[in-house]
């Protein structure tokens, strides 16, 4: 089974649920997906080891073929090649790797080289989690291919969670696509009201079922709790506003080590989320 | 006219809530929010909206099922697996790189323009603002953050605004780029916790970067004394002032509720502190206001270069 944990912005506490979830429930998979920014290794504090390059493939062209016919420049959406008078010029860090360009060449002049966009890192054998983490190297624009390879290394024998990006863009669905459930993360606030209905409208549109968790429960209001209520969506879990819990986060200590009460309440969440996941796919 | 972009290495900083603040205390501001990908600024401020404008996005492809034969050859080309078994397209999948198009034999695909959000212009009670609606699965791109800062620019010329104040998208990507490119002053807002500091260095690499005059603030800054201490020295050595420290409170959350910025609801609600939380703000502003006057600029440009060298 695949838990998403989603929101439709960042900064909303998803990955504070991911870690505490899946430090909780010990035997399963976490995946941190948040490949710009991922940041689940920071309260996990693992040596982590690469396990697989992930790469794109760029054009390169040879002088000697080339004709400067200019097919492939014209070509290109992403304006990754450029012609001028007397070469081709080719912007790797634009390239979406379509293969467009050497499809189009009539001179064989293109051959595609992989170059690297990111990296899949894994917590060493024998520690007790199972953890994997995708990072994009910085200045690449493309999130997704990352996250494919990432979602590549799971494991189906155990539960996975998954530590969504934030937004309601490309990355996050590829990841809401293939999950059983969504958690949404999110704060009783407008803002927090706000992005949630962003966050909903793409589980919506992807048919995943969702439940809620409500962050620093006890500020702001009741709005996003009402909404629930009308829409029939549970709200799987209250995380308070408490100082400590704050202050925790702000060390990069996951709050289940320190206030093991938290525990309970995460084993608790999970089998109601199995609960609801089975029920909606039918699996047993 | 000036320009000051607000942003942090991520989201929930509280930058939204400065940037409505400091709307209320500059009165007559254009507002620009930027924060494409999920925009808050209207929530607080209640725009009217009065014209709207779709930004293009990437094109999109398209199977004629009349002459579609079905021989599989777009699905075998497209790389991103966009194209489905019943040979219709994935609008979240495709990313409208033409392959397809080439590559059919029947001349089937073809490649249609498709919208990836809206630009709005709107009135609030402080003055003017532009921001967005991104669709769902469309990127934040840097092209709909141009178009709400042309939007932003215009409307600052028809009401005569000296200042822009742009609540910058979260992150150190391509729409922060498109943010803060142009502007005379950042102000990075951070977090003392354990990728604060982290993300409050990367933003400032960009700012160095684009030689873009940069000041800095804290929030909750109380969560964390010891984070918070890094964070002043870090700065105090990449020559960013750092402008003020915020406490963590509920009164932002509660202005929030009641769809205030906390300047008003200092103002309305009697609330001890809340009026000690606005002041704080409030010196905060009159720093920023100092250095958006010409005077100040080249000092603080100059400094904050070196960070690129160490
Ligand atoms: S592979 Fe596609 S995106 Fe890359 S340069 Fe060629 S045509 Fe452009
Ligand atoms: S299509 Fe081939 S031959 Fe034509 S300009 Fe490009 S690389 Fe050169
Ligand atoms: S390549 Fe053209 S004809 Fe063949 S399946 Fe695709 S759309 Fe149909
Ligand atoms: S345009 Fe490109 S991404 Fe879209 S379906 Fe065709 S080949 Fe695939």
């Amino acid at each position: 089974m695949r838990i998403a944990i989603a929101s439709g912005k960042g900064g909303t506490g998803k990955t504070t649920v991911a870690v505490n979830l899946a430090l909780a429930l010990e035997d399963v998979q976490l995946l941190d997906c948040d490949v710009e920014e991922p940041n689940c290794n920071l309260f996990l504090g693992f040596e982590l080891e690469p396990v697989e390059e992930v790469n794109c493939l760029v054009p390169e062209i040879d002088p000697d073929r080339c004709t400067l016919c200019r097919n492939c420049a014209s070509f290109c959406k992403y304006n990754a090649l450029v012609s001028l008078p007397k070469k081709i010029l080719s912007f790797p860090s634009l390239c979406h790797g379509c293969g467009g360009c050497s499809l189009v060449c009539p001179a064989g002049a293109i051959e595609e080289k992989p170059e690297p966009i990111g990296v899949i890192k894994k917590a060493p054998c024998g520690s007790p989690l199972t953890f994997l983490c995708g990072t994009l190297n910085i200045g690449k624009a493309m999130a997704t291919p990352v996250i494919r390879s990432l979602q590549n290394h799971i494991d189906e024998s155990k539960p996975v969670i998954i530590d969504s990006p934030p937004g309601t863009a490309c990355p996050v669905l590829e990841v809401m696509e293939c999950a059983d459930y969504c958690v949404l993360v999110t704060e009783s606030t407008p803002f927090g009201f706000h992005d949630f209905l962003l966050a909903l409208e793409a589980a919506k549109a992807l048919n995943v079922p969702v439940g809620v968790v409500l962050n620093r429960d006890g500020l702001g209001d009741s709005r996003v709790e009402d909404f629930c209520r009308a829409e029939g969506i549970p709200v799987l879990l209250r995380i308070p506003d408490d100082r400590t819990i704050a202050r925790l986060y702000s060390e990069g200590i996951p709050f289940v080590k320190e206030m093991p009460e938290w525990k309970k309440k995460f084993e608790h969440m999970f089998g109601t989320i199995k609960g609801l996941a089975c029920k909606n796919t039918g699996v047993q | 006219m000036r320009q000051l972009a607000i942003i942090s290495g991520k989201g929930g900083c509280g930058k939204t809530t400065l940037t409505a603040a400091f709307s209320s205390l500059s009165e007559n501001a254009a507002l620009a929010d930027c924060d494409v990908d999920a925009s808050d600024l209207p929530l607080i401020l209640k725009p009217q909206v009065i014209n709207r404008e779709n930004c293009p996005g990437l094109e999109l492809a398209s199977i004629d099922p009349n002459l579609c034969t079905g021989c599989s050859i777009c699905r075998e080309v497209c790389r991103f697996g966009a194209v489905l078994e019943n040979f219709t397209i994935n609008p979240y999948g495709c990313e409208g790189c033409a392959v397809c198009t080439v590559a059919c034999p029947e001349n089937a695909v073809s490649l249609v323009p498709r919208v990836s959000g809206q630009a709005v212009s709107s009135i609030t009670r402080f003055g003017p603002m532009a921001h967005a609606k991104l669709d769902i699965g469309e990127e934040a791109s840097g092209k709909l953050v141009n178009m709400v800062r042309k939007k932003a620019a215009e409307l600052a010329d028809q009401y005569c605004c000296k200042l822009i104040l742009i609540d910058g998208p979260p992150g150190t990507g391509c729409p922060v780029m498109a943010a803060i490119t142009g502007t005379d002053l950042v102000l990075v807002v951070s977090e003392p916790t354990v990728s604060g500091l982290h993300d409050l260095k990367r933003a400032v690499e960009l700012t160095a970067h684009f030689k873009i005059p940069t000041v800095a603030c804290i929030n909750r800054y109380d969560i964390n004394k010891k984070k918070s201490l890094e964070i002043e020295a870090f700065c105090r050595e990449a020559g960013i002032p750092l402008l003020a420290c915020l406490p963590y409170t509920d009164i932002t959350t509660k202005a929030m509720v009641k769809e205030e910025t906390v300047i008003e609801y200092a103002a309305h609600w009697m609330d001890s502190g809340a009026v000690e939380f606005a002041n704080i703000v409030r010196k905060l502003w009159e720093e920023i206001e100092m250095r958006l006057s010409e005077s100040f600029e080249k000092e603080t440009c100059s400094r904050a270069l070196k960070i690129r060298k160490s």
